[in-house]
């Protein structure tokens, strides 16, 4: 067990690595920052003094040294066009992106999961295809599509909700929906295909015939199984979860992380780049990570396969 | 994965004889009147789309008092907003299938050589796939466009790049449950090269997983190319597109709510459409996805 968690950590710790080099090479081939700082140009003098000024003159390699001995304690430099400590840009910013995921999560959990069993346990009912047909738009529909929709509908005809900005909490209802409809989608559909699964399976024949009530079939048997997969799912969307909350940040007009994340890309802000990469980079594998103890913990056959 | 097989063969008799679903038949009807759109735009277009007629800027559709050749009216720049729908369903498409395409190639051969071959190759390329997962694909797309250009050429090839690791893992994972079958270790034995070994034993048998893969993958991408134009980063101006339409006519939703709602709409059409299609071909196949 603690050797199979011990080479995934060694491979996540690489996978960082990996990820950093090729961001560091590819920012620093994409264009020097004060190019675009300065659109009207720069001397050759300012140049090599900016340059100078971020250690920006030294070749490569010894930048990316330097770079990994000022993170191995704790220093993620300055913003370049900002001129203030990194940390302090994404500080500032983290609230409101945080709070959308946090949302986003529970309305994930608090709807995906019912809906699945609903479209499972119910299949030939009414009710059971409307589950799923609700699921299937939600999968279909892109976030962009939804946010515009959302605001048509409840900010323009309606005049309910406020369609930009992160201020209150009645600013979060529709950012939270367009990022959660389609996660909830797919775990409903996700869930509902296993529980028929394990439906069919001898053990959940045998729980019934030795005369279980059907709830505890249900609810001990069958949705325990048909949850080990589900959580693998929802590790796998994190990604994507990532790039809609940017698309989601554009549309509502969001201050979040994902903005100053975009912003750094078109400006080449080097450090806040890295920041950003890095932060994405260590979520995507911690939760990976998580999501292979907790299958490993659940199942036994993963840990000795492993 | 034994039991899959098992149980497709012992269906396949009486799948011939089911009849296909009527919804089918008007999911198929649907899609080939859309790719039908797409392929004759130059001829089905009433006007050129990118033509600009700024005294007839953001005419509503003819039926709601607009100008009556103009049947979605005309977005901001006045030019006819049927014609830049169907260009733009064009380019949105070819995009889109090219990009499926490729991707679902690469990570084809990459899971094959992975799995088949194992050992420090598979190491490598599966540690590819940890760091293609760990990366902000968004971040690729930028600092791709900002290297390579904005042209078509450079969008198609990042699109491509975005699911390739689905694919590598799919293969791969389907090509350990078939390599350690006896007729793979038969045709070893016959002294088949490993390139005919991947490419007629083992291909053929892994074919229905992957064609819904790619099914279910076109939609995907094709709404990841409506997002980045949508962003303004994907297909640039004054090229049509349906996701670049949604985003430029988003600015004017109060006052011309067509400029959104007509590409939105088809958007929709082509989505729902490939997926429920691809849902069906799932089921059918008897193909379990999202592993």
């Amino acid at each position: 067990m603690l050797r199979y968690l011990a080479g995934k950590g060694f491979r996540s710790v690489l996978t960082v690595f990996a990820v950093l080099l090729i961001t560091f090479v590819a920012a620093r081939i994409s264009g020097n920052p004060f190019q675009f700082l300065y659109d009207d140009g720069l001397t050759q003098e300012e140049q090599a003094a900016l340059d100078q000024e971020f250690g920006l003159d030294r070749p490569w390699p010894a930048q990316f040294v330097s770079y990994l001995g000022q993170i191995a304690r704790g220093n993620f430099g300055r913003s370049i066009a900002q001129r203030r400590p990194v940390v302090h840009l994404y500080a500032e910013a983290i609230g409101p992106t945080l709070r959308l995921a946090a949302l986003s999560f529970l309305a994930t959990v608090a709807i995906g999961l019912p809906l699945g069993l609903t479209a499972a346990l119910a299949r030939h009912s009414a009710l059971g295809v409307a589950a799923m047909g609700v699921a299937f738009v939600g999968y279909a529909v892109p976030h962009f599509l939804l946010a515009i929709i959302l605001i048509l509908i409840f900010s323009f005809y309606l005049n309910w909700l406020p369609s930009i900005g992160s201020e209150t909490w009645w600013h979060f209802i529709m950012p939270t929906i367009t990022l959660s409809a389609g996660l909830i989608a797919a775990i409903a559909r996700y869930l509902r295909g296993e529980m028929l699964g394990v439906l069919s399976q001898d053990f959940v024949r045998t729980a019934r015939a030795k005369g279980l009530p059907e709830s505890m079939v249900i609810g001990k048997h069958a949705v325990r199984n048909a949850l080990i997969p589900v959580i693998t799912v929802l590790g796998l969307k994190f990604n994507g979860l990532v790039s809609g909350s940017l698309i989601v940040e554009t549309v509502f007009s969001f201050q979040g992380v994902g903005q100053i994340f975009i912003g750094s890309v078109q400006l080449r802000d080097y450090p806040v780049l890295q920041f950003g990469v890095i932060a994405f980079a260590l979520t995507v594998v911690v939760v990976n990570f998580l999501v292979d103890a907790l299958y490993a913990v659940v199942d036994p056959r993963v840990r000795r396969s492993g | 994965m034994a039991s899959l097989f098992e149980a497709s063969a012992a269906a396949t008799p009486a799948r011939r004889r089911r009849p296909l679903p009527a919804y089918v038949i008007i999911l198929m009807v649907i899609g080939a009147v859309l790719v039908l759109n797409a392929l004759l735009a130059p001829w089905l277009a009433p006007f050129d789309p990118d033509t600009t007629r700024l005294l007839r800027r953001l005419r509503p559709p003819s039926w709601l008092g607009g100008p009556s050749e103009s049947w979605f009216g005309t977005d901001q720049l006045g030019r006819d907003l049927l014609s830049r729908c169907i260009y733009g369903l064009r380019t949105s498409l070819g995009i889109a299938l090219v990009g499926t395409l490729i991707g679902c190639a690469v990570g084809t051969t990459i899971g094959l050589i992975s799995g088949y071959l194992g050992r420090a190759v598979d190491t490598v390329l599966m540690m590819l796939v940890d760091i293609q997962i760990a990366l902000p694909y968004l971040l690729l797309v930028l600092v791709g466009i900002a290297v390579l250009g904005t042209d078509l050429s450079v969008l198609i090839l990042l699109i491509s790049l975005h699911s390739w690791e689905n694919y590598a893992r799919l293969v791969r994972g389907q090509v350990l449950a078939v390599r350690a079958l006896p007729y793979i270790e038969a045709s070893e034995a016959l002294g088949a090269s490993t390139i005919r070994i991947l490419f007629r034993h083992v291909l053929p048998n892994i074919a229905s997983p992957l064609l819904v893969m790619l099914t279910l993958n076109f939609p995907a991408i094709l709404l990841l190319e409506s997002s980045l134009s949508f962003l303004g980063i994907g297909v640039q101006p004054p090229t049509a597109s349906l996701g670049r339409m949604v985003g430029e006519g988003r600015h004017q939703m109060l006052a011309a709510w067509w400029l959104v709602v007509a590409p939105a709409a088809l958007i929709l059409m082509v989505t729902l459409t490939a997926q429920l299609l691809g849902d069906w071909l799932r089921d059918r196949l008897d193909v379990k996805t999202e592993k």
